[in-house]
């Protein structure tokens, strides 16, 4: 027991101390690489972990990132100019969760791979839908999203980012987690322990989408243009299902490693090689599916329990 | 107005001859062996570079290249269904979990296979001319090229049918589809016909592969368009059914076609609204079981 508190406070203390790094990171004076690389990473963990929350649990595999993300993208395009930053971030949360709430209303009864493919034709369906309206009926192509400080933007994600981690947190350890988890083993026997798996279900995509569009609605005033294809990308959607997986989808830490890892490659990488980038990111899914059920964490779960088993042996 | 009318079917047609074959090899990977194959698209790719690259190389006749390109995109979907999904379905604890992992191995292999031709051919959009001459079709011209792609679609896809209907293989292959586990008890290496299916898939892609690039020009992110395309013909013909992908392909065909001569635009944005609301109202699908 001594060991597993222990073990706890060491890990919450640690969070603390990176906590306070992160946050006064800024007063060093970074340099903008720094800032921006984690910027990046936070954005990864951020739509990862967001990805988790739904589809983590129940086991059904959402590819709706990327119309979340750009639903934030856009609303911060179109409101940027017009109200304050927190506003439009706001806007553009609530904005990603009001149409996961739509979406998930018309889902219920999809199941396993439809829902999936359905998920993923929303991304493309709001993309082409856009650009129609874009091209045809204004004659212009893509906006240009007010410009705001890489340090603001740094704050923006951080705070994003914890919170959501809090919310994980707090959802795993509640009852509706559990039931969350139920729906997922077994939904027709969630379903008769009185568990409303349909509202459930909807609000948790909805609250999974909601942090999604927020990150969307902060990063778009990074790249100053944006356009369907680059706000509707349907990376956005596959990536945090790699992330995820790779880094372990049964732990909170699982996705956030998964997430700095390969946020962190694919800015050393992309720009240099951009297509070894993406073969290696490829081989790594299939290798991870294959071979590595729990993902990075599993593998470290594997070995710490091999250990005690071992220690047990010996004793 | 007739001569609309008469040009809108016929361009529907041309495509949706393509979009039958291309269905037709998902239909069989996702309807017999259950891979959700999100890279079938990229055997379309595969097969089209293969195409360009050997017309525009040595001269090599494209009806000549169907030949060449169904033999090597069979083995790559047989040597990959053995390495990667024969082990998922071993391991997988239900058949929902092995749809679910097979799609996003699919996803990795997309990204494999989509970056290795990138890094040989690059990103340019390819493209050469083949019997590019109009042929007129009871006042609506069309190329001689898009005719030749509609009737080889036809063919291959008729060949198929036949094959499935007639051959003991083909015997093996709808009696894995509808109950692989007693299909296993009857004596029939369900290991082997699974890879098969996922094989001729490959092939069918491969060879739709082709005859897009008779017509179209060709790049490296082409295939998930098609992909989608072929996804949307198998929902809407229902799950497993060849016949129900090859009459889908040519009922979206002539779907698009008519949305593009209304609002060109939209085309994409028709096939979506119309798949999510088929999903939303008929997953089964309209020719389905």
């Amino acid at each position: 027991m001594g060991r597993v508190i222990f073990h706890r406070s060491f890990v919450v203390g640690l969070l603390g101390l990176i906590l306070v790094l992160l946050v006064s990171l800024p007063l060093y004076h970074p340099s903008t690489y720094v800032l921006v690389l984690l910027t990046a990473i936070f954005m990864y963990i951020v739509l990862t972990l967001s990805w988790v929350i739904f589809s983590g649990p129940t086991g059904y595999i959402s590819l709706a990132s990327a119309a979340f993300f750009g639903v934030g993208i856009y609303t911060s395009a179109v409101f940027g100019k017009v109200i304050s930053l927190p506003l439009v971030i706001g806007i553009g949360a609530l904005a990603s969760f009001f149409l996961a709430l739509l979406v998930g209303a018309l889902t219920l009864r999809l199941r396993g791979i439809y829902f999936s493919i359905f998920t993923f034709g929303l991304v493309v369906l709001i993309q082409q839908l856009l650009l129609w309206w874009e091209v045809v009926k204004m004659h212009t192509r893509g906006r240009f999203v007010i410009v705001v400080n890489n340090t603001t933007i740094y704050y923006v994600m951080l705070i994003i980012l914890v919170v959501l981690m809090f919310t994980t947190y707090l959802i795993r350890r509640s009852k509706y987690g559990l039931a969350l988890q139920s729906i997922g083993e077994d939904e027709e026997a969630a379903a008769h322990s009185g568990i409303n798996t349909t509202v459930l279900k909807t609000i948790t995509f909805a609250i999974s989408a909601f942090f999604t569009g927020a990150a969307g609605s902060i990063m778009a005033t990074r790249w100053t243009y944006i356009d369907p294809y680059i706000a509707f990308n349907p990376l956005f959607s596959f990536l945090p299902v790699l992330m995820a997986i790779f880094g372990g989808i049964g732990h909170l830490f699982g996705p956030v490693l998964g997430a700095t890892i390969f946020g962190y490659l694919e800015e050393v990488l992309i720009t240099k090689f951009p297509y070894y980038y993406m073969l290696i990111f490829g081989t790594i899914l299939v290798i991870a599916i294959l071979y590595l059920p729990g993902g990075l964490v599993g593998l470290m779960q594997k070995w710490q329990k091999g250990d005690l088993a071992g220690q047990h042996g010996n004793s | 107005m007739g001569m609309t009318v008469l040009n809108v079917v016929i361009s529907g047609l041309l495509m949706g001859g393509i979009y039958a074959l291309i269905a037709m090899g998902l239909s069989l990977q996702y309807g017999v062996g259950r891979v959700f194959n999100i890279s079938h698209g990229e055997f379309i790719m595969v097969g089209a570079f293969f195409t360009w690259a050997l017309f525009s190389a040595f001269g090599v006749n494209p009806l000549v290249s169907l030949v060449i390109v169904g033999p090597v995109t069979f083995i790559i979907g047989f040597v990959l269904y053995r390495t990667i999904f024969s082990r998922l379905r071993i391991k997988s604890p239900s058949p929902a979990a092995f749809e679910g992992s097979s799609m996003l191995a699919a996803f990795g292999i997309l990204f494999i296979i989509q970056n290795i031709v990138l890094a040989i051919w690059g990103a340019n959009i390819r493209g050469y001319t083949y019997l590019a001459t109009g042929v007129n079709f009871g006042g609506a011209v069309f190329a001689a090229n898009r005719l030749v792609t509609l009737s080889f679609a036809i063919m291959i896809g008729l060949a198929f049918y036949i094959f499935l209907a007639r051959t003991r293989l083909g015997k093996a292959i709808r009696a894995a589809a509808q109950d692989p586990v007693t299909a296993g008890l009857m004596g029939i290496n369900i290991n082997l016909v699974l890879a098969l299916c996922f094989g001729f898939g490959a092939l069918m892609a491969g060879l739709a592969g082709t005859l897009v690039s008779m017509c179209y020009s060709v790049d490296a992110t082409m295939g998930l368009g098609y992909t989608i395309i072929a996804i949307i013909v198998v929902v809407l013909g229902g799950l497993g059914s060849i016949p129900g992908s090859f009459f889908g392909g040519f009922i979206l065909g002539l779907i698009g076609s008519i949305v593009t001569y209304i609002e060109p635009g939209l085309s994409l944005a028709a096939y979506y609204g119309i798949f999510m609301l088929l999903l939303i109202v008929r997953p089964a699908g309209i020719l389905g079981r």
